[in-house]
């Protein structure tokens, strides 16, 4: 696949100054849009998420007229859900030295230096309301016998600022935003859509105006118009097919909107999470997290020698190795997941994992149940033991867990500027599914953070200066509806026509071992260069030999899924072709022939400060460079040493 | 193993459906009960037939969406777990399963295992909420919640909206899912103010649903994922004869 050079692209909407007051600035520059002008505002909000959920209400409690739609039967189960460790916020309630000078730096520094930093410092900034916003939406948060709010740590910070809810931080904070949502719909504010999946996005006149939606149920292709659209639409972790993500987590609504002009920012950038369930058969449809929370209390270890089949009790202390104590005294067994994960990878290969295959290492409470005794172990982490055992039934208090690393966030999505907008205008992207605030890699706890700031404040703040002009957008162009609908109505047809004798799932499955093969924990220019030949072949395979049973004027579930891998075959290539012209490796982009002589990951500063956006075009991808500058954070090597 | 599953299969809300049985061989202990249903659609979406159509998402037992009547259990007999997070080493060979949708009159059959959950929406909207528009909060530490309190909200607010409770219910009654955001939200400071008025539109609106009444039957409980306590109900009723008076 070839790529050209375009114009290099910037940020033209954070102000320059002070870091500290670059989004007071912003905010007072934002024009606004009084409340009898916004009733008679409409926006699209795709997604239910912390992201699309927040944004909905908001917008809703703002006076906007606000449409919103999900794929799931109800908003309240979008896949923020799953989330359960925690959320960063630099409140400092335990004094430990945090501030938000320091959630910045360590979010910036933990990003590998590729992401902006007007945006993380602002991230950081809103962080502190969030909390305030969740626990006075009745969000149950941990406490103290006090009553005060706990917390603990998370990967890459030497402070305690992830505030949780047992294991459920992802659920509660959700279900705040779902009931903040619900109440805008009661309020009449809001009108929802469940189970409406978006396929096409409608540009009319250079401006986003609408969303193509096939209704779930009926199959009815329906259009939806507005003053502008958001797509909250979370993470594309499914183009492995396997990862923590849930089932029908898809890159639909972006992709399409990348067809359509978004730029698309640095799609190689996968987090691979440490602490997983490892893969059990071939029948596997997915892989569960344990939280990351465990790493404060769990120690993680392999043994010394290859090939020791003795079960972990029977190894002494002093034949196994602590390795992440061993390798990184100062974070020890909380080092990002990047490194985590690598370092995982790495004993498994020299041979001395555990489990089936060899693909697994221990995560140990033994020491943490001796120490704090099983009651409070229990009490912190006893719906993940439970989770664990329900799985592999196994008991992880009278033995260790087995882990391995998988597919878990994205950090790349669609390009936006500070305010939050593509570069389709009126198209605004939050929460997982733009790229802004994680660079390389992501640090535990931030992206419900992340998708939160964008939902209650960013995005709230910043879409009125754009809807501010709105008199003047005149009417939707109809052509430009019927062209979307056309298109839709052209791909289900083509899936339903093929009658091939492979299922949909089939050719996933087949991709994501590719994508993990070739483009996963660690990439070099001869893996992604296979992967380039093989994703075209399979593709082509598909669209002569997938079969989908059924018609579109049902609920059909194979229908959904064929459509679904079809997009995912696109964004591989694209994830496969940035990762190539990476040459460097950074955060969660590994590339072997870019490390030092410990084995870790070596950046490019010189080459490689830049987003990468890219463009679609009829003749290849077009990459715009985004420069990246650091004013505040030294450009350093990360050292968790 | 092998297996038998006898599966209830309604192509429409108009049409009538029935059970059929279905064949799948080399289920292998491991799998969720999920991904054996998933290996019988690969096979009958290569014969060309319709695949069964069930709901499911997160697959880890916390979003709520998958859930059907196994053996006449809801999510199976399994305590206090989903359906996806069953798993397939609680089987033995030979064994015949039967799988329905959850049955409620609240909840049509959209097809096949897939039911219309809405109405669980609009309790919500009737009042399962704490009115605070985004900007509006206090600083978090303004209002100390004792761990007591919070606790008991966190129990009650474990709820995942799947329904089970429902299907369980010989009154076809939603009050434990109903009794649960009224414990949750009613057990904190924050959520005081529009205690009363919440229990009473709350249960107003499931009453309109068509949701029968409680008769403390403990079913609803019994087949509940988060072993969400009958206590949430009993709330419920003295916050809303409160309310009522
Ligand atoms: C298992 C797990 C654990 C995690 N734990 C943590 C944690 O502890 N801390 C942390 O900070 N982060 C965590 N994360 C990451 C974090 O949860 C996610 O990044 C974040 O919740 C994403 O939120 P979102 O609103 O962007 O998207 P989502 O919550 O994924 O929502 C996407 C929404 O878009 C809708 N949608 C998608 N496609 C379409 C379409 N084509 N048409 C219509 N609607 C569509 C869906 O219906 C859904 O409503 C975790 C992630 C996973 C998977
Ligand atoms: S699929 Fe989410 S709870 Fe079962």
């Amino acid at each position: 696949m070839k790529y050209r050079e375009g114009e290099p692209i910037r940020d033209t909407k954070a102000p320059e100054g002070p870091i500290e007051e670059r989004w007071e600035k912003r905010k007072f520059a934002a024009r606004l849009v009084n409340p009898a002008n916004k009733r008679k505002l409409s926006v699209i909000v795709v997604g239910t998420g912390l992201a699309g959920g927040s944004a909905a209400a908001t917008l809703g409690e703002l006076g906007y007229q606000v449409t919103s739609f999900c794929y799931q039967d109800s908003p309240r189960r979008a896949h923020s859900i799953a989330a359960q460790g925690g959320i960063n916020a630099a409140k400092n309630y335990r004094g430990d030295g945090d501030s938000i000078y320091r959630l910045f730096y360590d979010t910036v520094k933990g990003g590998d230096f590729r992401a902006r930093e007007s945006n993380v410092y602002r991230l950081a900034q809103v962080s502190v309301n969030i909390i305030d916003q969740a626990v006075a939406q009745g969000v149950p948060f941990a406490r103290e016998y006090g009553g005060l709010l706990d917390t603990r740590s998370f990967g890459g910070a030497q402070v305690s600022r992830t505030f949780y809810a047992r294991g459920q931080t992802g659920q509660q904070l959700l279900l705040g935003a779902y009931q903040a949502l619900e109440r805008q719909i009661a309020a009449g504010t809001v009108t929802m859509h469940a189970r409406h999946e978006m396929l096409e996005l409608i540009v009319s006149d250079g401006r986003a105006r609408g969303v193509v939606v096939r209704d779930m149920v009926t199959g009815e292709i329906e259009s939806h118009l507005a003053d502008a659209v958001v797509l909250a639409t979370g993470g594309y972790g499914n183009v492995f097919f396997l990862s923590t993500n849930a089932k029908g987590c898809n890159t639909t609504a972006i992709w399409r909107a990348h067809r359509k002009g978004a730029l698309f920012a640095n799609p190689c950038y996968t987090q691979i999470h440490p602490t997983c369930i490892p893969v059990s058969g071939e029948y596997q449809s997915k892989l569960t997290l344990m939280s990351e929370s465990l790493r404060n209390d769990g120690r993680v270890w392999v043994p010394l020698r290859k090939g020791d089949t003795r079960p972990p009790a029977a190894i002494p202390d002093d034949e196994r190795d602590y390795y992440l104590e061993r390798i990184y005294p100062a974070f020890g067994n909380l080092v990002p997941r990047d490194i985590a994960s690598r370092a995982a990878k790495n004993v498994c290969d020299e041979g001395r994992g555990v489990g089936p295959g060899g693909l697994g290492v221990y995560l140990d409470f033994a020491d943490a149940i001796t120490r704090l005794g099983r009651e409070a172990v229990e009490e912190k982490y006893g719906n993940l033991f439970e989770m664990y055992e329900r799985i592999t039934g196994e008991d992880p208090y009278a033995q260790p867990m087995r882990i391995y690393p998988a597919v878990h966030y994205t950090m790349g999505g669609l390009w936006v500027d500070y305010d939050l907008q593509s570069t389709v205008p009126g198209l605004f992207v939050v929460g997982e599914a733009n790229f802004s605030d994680h660079g390389a890699n992501r640090l535990g706890a931030s992206a419900l953070m992340q998708g939160l700031a964008d939902g209650y404040f960013v995005l709230p703040a910043t879409i009125g200066d754009y809807l501010a002009d709105a008199r003047d957008f005149g009417p939707v162009n109809e052509v430009s509806v019927a062209e979307a609908e056309i298109a839709v109505r052209d791909r289900i047809h083509r899936l339903l026509s093929v009658d091939g004798d492979r299922t949909a799932d089939s050719y996933h499955r087949e991709l994501g071992k590719l994508m993990w093969d070739y483009c996963g924990m660690e990439r070099t220019e001869a893996s992604l260069t296979k992967a380039l030949e093989r994703i075209p072949e399979l593709r082509e395979e598909f669209w002569r030999k997938v079969k989908v049973s059924g018609t579109n004027e049902e609920l059909n579930q194979a229908l959904e899924r064929a459509g679904r891998v079809a997009d995912f075959f696109d964004l591989a290539e694209l994830m496969c072709l940035d990762a190539l012209h990476r040459t460097e490796s950074c955060g969660g982009h590994f590339r072997a022939e870019s490390q030092d002589a410990d084995g870790e990951a070596l950046r490019d500063d010189e080459h490689f400060a830049y987003v990468a956006a890219w463009e679609h075009a009829p003749e290849g991808p077009v990459l715009h460079r985004e420069d990246l500058a650091y004013e505040y954070v030294t450009m350093s090597q990360r050292s968790y040493k | 193993m092998n297996l038998t599953l006898k599966i209830w299969r309604q192509h429409s809300p108009d049409e009538p459906g029935q059970m059929v049985k279905y064949h799948v061989k080399d289920v292998s202990p491991d799998m969720s009960f999920l991904e054996m249903l998933d290996v019988l659609n690969e096979g009958l979406i290569l014969a060309g037939d319709d695949p069964v159509a069930f709901d499911h998402d997160c697959r880890e037992g916390i979003c709520g969406m998958c859930g059907m009547v196994i053996n006449g259990v809801a999510h199976g007999e399994q305590k206090a777990t989903t359906t996806c997070q069953l798993h397939m080493r609680h089987f033995k060979d030979g064994d015949v399963v039967t799988i329905e949708p959850w049955r409620a009159a609240p909840f049509p059959v959209i097809k096949d295992l897939v039911v219309d959950r809405s109405a669980f929406d609009r309790i919500i909207q009737a009042g399962g909420f704490v009115s605070v528009p985004a900007g509006a909060a206090p600083d978090a530490h303004a209002v100390p919640v004792p761990k007591g309190d919070a606790d008991d909200a966190f129990d009650a607010a474990t709820c995942i909206g799947c329904g089970a409770c429902v299907a369980a219910c010989p009154n076809g009654s939603a009050s434990l899912f109903t009794g649960a955001k009224i414990t949750h939200l009613g057990s904190l400071p924050q959520g005081r103010p529009e205690r009363a008025s919440r229990a009473k539109t709350m249960v107003e609106q499931m009453d309109l649903e068509g949701f029968g009444g409680c008769t403390n039957t403990g079913e609803c409980t019994a087949v509940c994922p988060k072993g969400i306590s009958l206590d949430v109900i009993a709330r419920m009723n003295a916050d809303f004869l409160k309310a009522s008076r």
